[in-house]
Parts: C-alpha cells; structure tokens; sequence
C-alpha cells in the first residue's frame, strides 16, 4: 500500500470511474512524480469516496480493462467470503467472475455494514451488493439498449457485453457505457452494520437462474497467501516509521509507580512513552524496540491479588452476587419464572441433576495484536486487521480527539479472529504513540501479550436438572447459567474505554452483561432456561476480561445442553437421538439429525452400550456422541465417535460425521473447509484450552502453557453431509458447526468409557483421574 | 553494526544487524519478505520457518550471526519459471489454509522433508508437521495437500498443469483456471 505505484493506481481507478473522488485525484496532478511522502498524504486525504449506502456509485465501480470493484463493508477472516461476495455480483452482472474484485473494510472506501459478525457475511451483508448488482446490471442494459437502438427485451448479456439477441456483432460493453458512473439511487433501509440493505428497481435473480453462485468458485485469496503475495496487514511500512512495543505490569492492576528510563541507554534510537498508566516503548528498528522494552526498568505498584485461584474459579461463579440476568442484560431482557419448572421437578418420579464447568479460553491468535498508525494534526491513518473497521474508527477517533471522518481505518488480512479478540488492541496503542511522537508507528504484541492480555471466552458454571415422569417422560427442565459477561469487553471497539489503552488512560471501562440461552427448538414441558452474570473480576485493563469468541457463549451453553440431554436419555433408557427427535419442533433441525444418523451409521439403542458389547479392546474404548446447535442461520448435528486410551487418557475424536443446513449454499467448496475449521477448532476447545492463572495474573502466557490441538490429535476423517436448500435464503456457516463439537466428543466419552466428565477442556490428566 | 553474508533464495545477499538480531526480523524488515512471519518469537508455532541447508528451522530465535554463508530458502523463492513448487501446487488445489497466516510453517516444512523424502505415510506426514499451529484449524485440508504433494513429488510429476495465473500486484487470479483445475482433479 506504501508504494507509490499503488497509490497511482488506486487513483487512475477514481480518475476512470468518475466519481466523487475524482477532485481528490485531479488535485493531485502529475502523479508520477508523487514522492513517498505526497503520496501518503493523499492516501489519508482520497475520498471520502461517496459512500452513502443509497448511491449505486457507492458500491460499484468499473476500470478500463473490463474489472468490476465492488466494495464490501465487511472483511473475510478466512473462510472466503469476500469470493462468495465476487460470485454474487458476477451473477447479478452476468460477468466473469475473474473479473470481479472486492475491497474489504476501508472505512474511507466501504459502507459501514458491521464488520465480520455473527457469521453475517454470506446471509446478511452480500443482500445489498446483491441487490446494487441487479440495479446495476439493469441500468447499463437500458443504458446498451439506447445505443443500440433496440428495446431493453432484445438485449442479452454474456461476460459484461450487451449485444442484440440474434445479433451478435451489435454490442457494447459495460466499460463504454459506464464512463460517468451509475448517477443511480438505491431504496437505503436507513440502517448501518449487520441490517444494512439496498434495493433498487431490478429484481435479482432467482436461485434457478444461478450459473456462478453455487458453484465450487476457487478462493480468490488462496493462490496469494500460498505464493507469498498477498500482503497482510503486518507487511505494511510507512517511511519513517516507529517500531512499537507496550509494557504490561507482572502483576494484574499494578501501575507504574516510576521508570528508570537510563535503563534503555544501550539503544540509542528507543525511548519511553508514558500516558497515564500506559508505558511503551519505541524505536526506530523492531528489535531495539524489543530489546529495550525488555531491559526498562519499572517500579510497579504493590497491589492486593485481585483474581480468585483458580481451583477457586467454579465456586466463585457459583457464590458471587448476580450482576445482570437474562431478564434485563442482553440486547433486550427476556422475562424468565423458575417457579413452575422446578416445582413440575420436585414432583417428579424422577430427579435428574448435573452441573458443567468451562474455563476461560483464549482467542490465542495465530499471530498477537497488531496496528499501524499515521496521526497528523487533522487526520489519521490505521492499518488494523480488526473485524470491524468502521466501529474501530469511531473508537480510534474518539481516542484522538478527532472527528469519524477525519480517521481513515483500512482493514487488511491478518491472522484469523473469531470474535472480539486482541485484534484492536495493538491499533489504539499505535494510534495513541503516534499522536505523541508524531511519527508513523508500527505496534506488534509480543506472544506473551497475545495470550496473557487478549480477552477471554467467559468461564461459567451451567447448572442443569429434569424431572422424569413414572413413563419416563421429561416433566420439567431447568437450565441455569452463571458466567461472567460476554460483553465485559464489547463487541467492537466503538469507545476507548473497551480497549487496554484507553482503561489505561482514564476512560472507564463499561458494565454491560450478556449471555445467552440454547436456541434449538426442543419443546419441554415446564422448561425455563436463562443466564446470570456475575460482576467482572478486576474494573481496569483486566487480562481476564470478557468477551465475544467464536459463536459467543454457545460452545459453554451446548456443551452442557447437549450432555444433560443425553444423561436424562441415559436415565430414561432412551436412544440419545430418538429422545431429541421426540421434542424437537424445528423441520430443519429434525431433518439435520436425521441426515447424521443415515451419514454416521448410528445404531438405535440406549447409551452407554454394554462392555459386552466389545467397545474396544486393550486400553482403547470406542464410542460415539450427538450433538446438536442451531445458530446464526445455520442448523447442525454432529456425531463424534472417539477413541480413549485409558492408560493415557488421551481422547482421539477420530472420526466427525457433520450434517449442516446454512441455507441456499453458496460456495460448497468453502463451504466444506469451512466447516471442517469450525470442527478442528471445536474439537481444541474441547480437548486442550483452558486459560491458566494464579491470584496475581494469568500464567498462559505461549503455546506451552495454552496447548491447541495438534496435529497429531486432529481426526482422521471429517464427513460432511451438506444439504442444500435452495428454497431458503442463505444462512451462517462460520460458527454453527464449533458449537455442536464439545456435546458430540463429550457424549462420545460417556459412551466409550461410562464416565461424564462435566468439566471442559477434557484433558489426559481429566480423562484418567475420572476413570480412576 | 556487523554485516552477514547468505544466499537467499539463490541470490547472495548481506545485512547489517546486530548479531543476536533473530534473522526473522532481517527477512521481514529490511528483506521485506511476505513467506516467513512473527507468530510467537518463541519457535512454538512454525510461522517464520524456513529452509537453512535443507532443514526447515525457526527464524524467529536464530540470530542472524548463525547463518553467515549458509544458503537460505523462504517461501517467496519457491516458485520458478516452470510455476509453483509441487507443494505450493497442492496447498492451492486443496484451499489449504483459512486465514493464511501459519500456511508458511507448513508448508515449508513440508518442502524440507518432502525433497529428502516424498515417499511417506499419512502417518509419517503428521510426525513431520507435529508441533506446528494452526488456529483456524485447517489441519484435514493441509494433511489433503500434504498427501497430494508426496504423491506428487513421489512420481517425479510435472506440474506444468497446475500453473496458476496470479498477478503479483493485486493476487487477482483468473478463477476460471482454478476451477478448470478443480474439474480435473
């Protein structure tokens, strides 16, 4: 992005298509003879582009060479959503998709459609560009059927050119006919983020018509990241550029008391940065940044340890005052009465009781916090791979006192986030240096900050009991959660007070609460499900903080939900499929657990099966598990079939057999690797993570203290039963299939060995003091 | 500061660093290399690996003093005029890789050993890349590639048909290519 060439390309392209920008790209004249310097200083000044939602312009553009830019206010964390995005409006055009590139998350040249969210990509954010592609095929082939001298009826489009039908030699493309732009307006719903929709006079598509969207389209990002092409965020440098590097207290909630600045005397080019309780250090070369941050010297407060130990931490959850509850946290309180369910219980024949423990788990990025800054008196640059783009510039604004729209964020790929992990984090500080040193810096979190200081997935305790009837039957069904809050850090970086940086430096963190309950359709008679939260363990710039990760709060929910369901299966003498089918009212997840009985083979019977029945032999027990999720438009079940060696206690889920219903598919090809990384990535949650930590800080600290999945331990085989509905709309792929994997390796486990572990993650050491 | 002298990717080159300077930071910096990257400074992960005489190793934690006249490989010199190296080849035939960022450790590792070695079991193919992380979890695809370029490699195939077209500038690809390819495989 630093080059000059870059720069002139990008403007050549405002230059063509005529739009709004071309003042900016005019003003800059001779713009082969830009410098280094001029050209960066036109990159934080191009645009705004005019990026109303209801301007057609907004979301289109064509060059000279036939390409198609379209422009997508959300960013792919690597599942390809930004090559469904190209297949969708290749569609709406009738043009190659080859010719179709999509520009992600520049908050100066995308409208703010939510960022990546809620797996929201595919079943939410593409619905305008769909639409702005319909509109727009529909103008130029008005605008082809003028020239042409022909009703609009005649005309046919193949590959971006309209020619008359029978007629072939009569045609124009949709370069000539675009020289001054769409000059349209769209139907804008008034929404910003996840809601955001446009339509104009066309009607799209319908799914029969389809040639491209679908289809097994390749990934368009692959071949670059493979080749060592693509640029990610961490490659981008600016001239002049400061490396930075934060410093973290030993201690959690200790602040610097003084800092002996003689200390990083042997690196000439670092100095000491200090606002209020936030110290970094920078340089002109990254390793005497690194070097020299590791070598400052500073007096810590002494502090009273403010986190429970952490054999503590499930009593803690238990006993702590409520601080919010499902009927007035969450986006809209949801009124709950315990009262008759657990009255329906007590009366019962049968009472059935359990209780499940989850850890705090760490996003634990590939590669920690990462942010490039560029402040000037009125405007500033970001490079960030954050999810949200648009929230962040608000945030970063905020931050430097400045307007929304003097901050220019440019989303670029970095390594994969799920959820509100560090990925801000590392933009704010470099943005907060950069305003101080008034240089252009570079901040890269160390692996230590990565995993010690990113938020965490919130630990909870579930507590779970049924009633049965004299016939067995479910009378009464009670589903309690106490966690802390997936909103302790909220769900973008919107305000510096979500940020270390800005707790650090006097803006005061939030207090919002959420949870959630299980959203499958299962119909109990006397049932009440709902959540507490408990109140945060430490107020200010906490590494046990909070937060949203990867299909937030519902690995923890499902984990339990699906165990208990197959433990009252268990009490009831029940097939743990046929007792979900008996109260599930949902077709579409009826029909995904029926498709994963036929893919895995399941035999009806009740769980666990009798070691007579040979399930294993040696040390090695085999069984297998179900588990259901619906969320985020998508509908899941998962059988797990496991092998556990008892001498070890290690658990090998050596084969998946995944049933999955998103809606019309897209892309069946990402599709497939898409489900198969929520499955890999369940199956580490489940297995391996567990956020370790004593009363003075968190103690995983690397990829030795935190273990992921490994290699060797990934399954053997992975089946996919992808059922396409296209007489649906498309739903979410990127989080559902995760959350069915905890119940299905958990249910697996009861039935190889007898044993229920209610505690994730189930770790060797778990597995064998279990077995005892 | 002291200057070291290399091959890198066939070509001599030196860099002026400080000797404990891990070299990552000379192939990311002033090298400007996009192959190798910083995942953890610690050789946990695998993402800033590459090929010192022949042996797939952390750049991370080797200063840049210990690879004085070696012969170095990174990602980026993989591909020759004939087209992407076989495992590249595969990496991009099976989509291997979400968000991309660990895809250096793998497949780079896998370079190493295949070339001593193609013919190897499934088995032996995860005993080579143990200890490599990958969060997205793109494990099944990677272990699809790494099967498809031993074999690749074990019959001494070409890979003249997997060219991919790839304009350095922007990564656009013609995706009619890819998925012509995909039709065939």
């Amino acid at each position: 992005m630093n080059s000059p060439f870059n720069k002139i390309k990008s403007s050549r392209r405002n230059l063509l298509k005529g739009s709004a920008s071309l003042v900016f790209a005019l003003g800059s004249g001779g713009l082969s003879i830009l410098t280094i310097e001029q050209s960066i200083a036109q990159t934080l000044a191009e645009a705004p582009r005019a990026i109303g939602p209801e301007n057609l312009d907004t979301w289109l553009s064509f060059d000279s060479a036939g390409r198609v830019t379209t422009y997508f206010g959300k960013m792919d964390m690597g599942q390809g959503v930004d090559t469904v995005i190209a297949q969708i409006v290749a569609e709406e055009l009738d043009i190659n998709v080859s010719r179709v590139s999509v520009v992600m998350g520049d908050t100066h040249r995308t409208p703010d459609q939510g960022g990546a969210s809620g797996s929201s990509a595919c079943r939410q954010g593409a619905i305008p560009l769909r639409n702005a592609a319909a509109e727009a095929r529909r103008v130029l082939v008005t605008r082809a059927a003028d020239v042409l001298g022909v009703p609009v009826e005649q005309c046919q489009v193949e590959d971006g050119t309209v020619s008359v039908s029978g007629a072939k030699d009569r045609s124009i493309t949709y370069m000539d006919l675009i020289a001054d732009g769409f000059d349209t307006d769209l139907d804008w719903n008034g929404n910003y983020g996840n809601s955001l929709n446009v339509s104009g006079q066309a009607t799209p598509k319908t799914v029969d018509q389809y040639q491209v969207v679908g289809t097994g389209v390749a990934r368009k990002d692959i071949p670059g990241k493979i080749l060592a092409t693509t640029e990610f965020c961490h490659h981008v440098s600016l001239p002049g550029m400061l490396h930075g590097r934060c410093i973290r207290p030993p201690v959690a909630n200790a602040v610097p008391v003084s800092v002996d600045e003689n200390s990083i005397n042997p690196w000439p080019d670092a100095r000491v940065i200090r606002e209020g309780d936030f110290i970094a250090v920078v340089a002109d070369t990254e390793w005497h940044a690194i070097k020299a941050s590791q070598a400052l010297k500073v007096n810590w407060s002494d502090t009273t340890p403010p986190f429970p130990t952490q054999e503590e931490l499930f009593d803690y959850l238990r006993n702590a005052p409520a601080a919010s509850d499902s009927a007035t946290g969450g986006f809209r309180g949801t009124p709950y009465e315990t009262a008759p369910a657990l009255a329906a219980i007590s009366a019962a024949a049968q009472q059935i009781e359990a209780e499940y423990e989850v850890p705090f788990q760490s996003h634990a990025r590939m590669a920690p916090s990462m942010g490039l800054a560029d402040v000037r008196e009125n405007q500033a640059l970001i490079y960030s791979d954050t999810q949200k783009s648009h929230n962040s510039r608000n945030g970063l604004a905020k931050l430097l006192g400045m307007a929304p729209e003097q901050v220019r964020v440019i989303w670029k790929p970095g390594p994969g986030s799920y959820g509100r992990s560090d990925a801000d984090e590392a933009a704010f500080e470099a943005a907060l240096l950069s305003k101080i040193t008034k240089r252009p810096v570079r901040v890269q979190w160390m692996r230590q900050e990565g995993h010690a200081w990113d938020p965490k997935a919130p630990a909870c305790v579930i507590q779970c009991k049924a009633g049965l009837d004299s016939a067995n039957n479910i009378a009464g069904w009670y589903f309690k959660t106490r966690g802390f809050s997936g909103w302790d850090v909220y769900f973008n970086a919107n305000d510096p007070q979500d940020t270390l940086v800005g707790q650090l430096t006097g803006y005061a963190k939030g207090d919002r609460h959420n949870f959630g309950v299980p959203g499958e359709s299962y119909r109990f008679t006397d049932s009440v499900a709902f959540w507490e939260t408990v109140p945060t363990l430490l107020d200010r710039a906490s590494p046990l903080r909070t937060s949203h990760m990867r299909a937030p709060q519902e690995p923890q929910l499902h984990f339990a939900h699906e165990s208990f369901i197959d433990e009252v299966a268990t009490a009831s003498g029940l097939d743990p499929i046929e007792l979900r089918l008996s109260h599930l009212q949902d077709e579409r997840e009826i029909a995904v657990l029926e498709a994963v009985a036929r893919l895995s083979n399941w035999d009806s019977r009740p769980s666990p099966a009798s070691r007579s029945e040979g399930r294993g032999e040696g040390n090695i027990l085999r069984g297998r598990g179900v588990s259901m999720a619906t969320s985020f438009g998508g509908f899941v079940a998962t059988v797990c079939e496991v092998e556990v060696d008892t001498s070890t206690g290690r658990i090998w889920p050596r084969r998946f057999y995944v049933a999955h219903d998103c809606g019309l598919i897209l892309n069946p090809r990402s599709l497939r690797t898409t489900i198969e990384g929520n499955i890999v990535q369940g199956t580490s949650r489940t297995l391996c993570e567990e956020v370790n930590f004593d009363e003075s800080m968190v103690t995983s600290e690397d990829w030795l203290s935190y273990p992921i999945l490994d290699v060797m331990e990934a399954p053997e085989s992975i089946e996919i039963d992808m059922i396409n509905r296209p007489d649906l709309p498309p739903g979410g792929a990127g989080e559902p299939s995760l959350v069915s994997v905890p119940g299905a390796i958990a249910n697996a486990v009861f039935e190889a060995t007898g044993v229920r572990i209610r505690r994730l993650p189930l770790t060797p050491e778990r597995v064998k003091a279990a077995l005892g | 500061m002291p200057s070291y002298q290399f091959t890198l990717d066939g070509q001599p080159q030196a860099v002026e660093a400080d000797a404990d300077m891990p070299l990552l930071y000379a192939l990311r910096g002033e090298l400007a290399l996009k192959g190798p990257k910083f995942g953890c400074g610690l050789a946990q992960c695998g993402a800033c690996t590459v090929i010192l005489n022949g042996t797939a190793i952390r750049s991370c934690i080797l200063p840049i003093s210990a690879v004085a006249g070696t012969n170095l490989r990174t990602l980026d010199g993989l591909p020759t005029e004939a087209g992407p190296h076989p495992v590249q080849a595969a990496f991009i035939a099976e989509e291997a890789a979400q968000c991309g960022y660990c895809t250096n450790g793998w497949m780079m590792t896998l370079v190493a050993g295949l070339e001593r070695d193609p013919n190897v079991s499934d088995q032996e193919i995860r005993n080579m890349l143990t200890g490599l992380k990958c969060r997205c979890g793109s494990h099944m695809a990677i272990l699809r590639a790494a099967r498809r370029a031993a074999d690749a490699m074990a019959q001494d195939a070409t890979v003249q048909d997997q060219v991919v077209q790839f304009d350095p500038q922007t990564d656009a690809v013609d995706l009619d290519v890819d998925t012509d390819r995909e039709a065939q495989a």
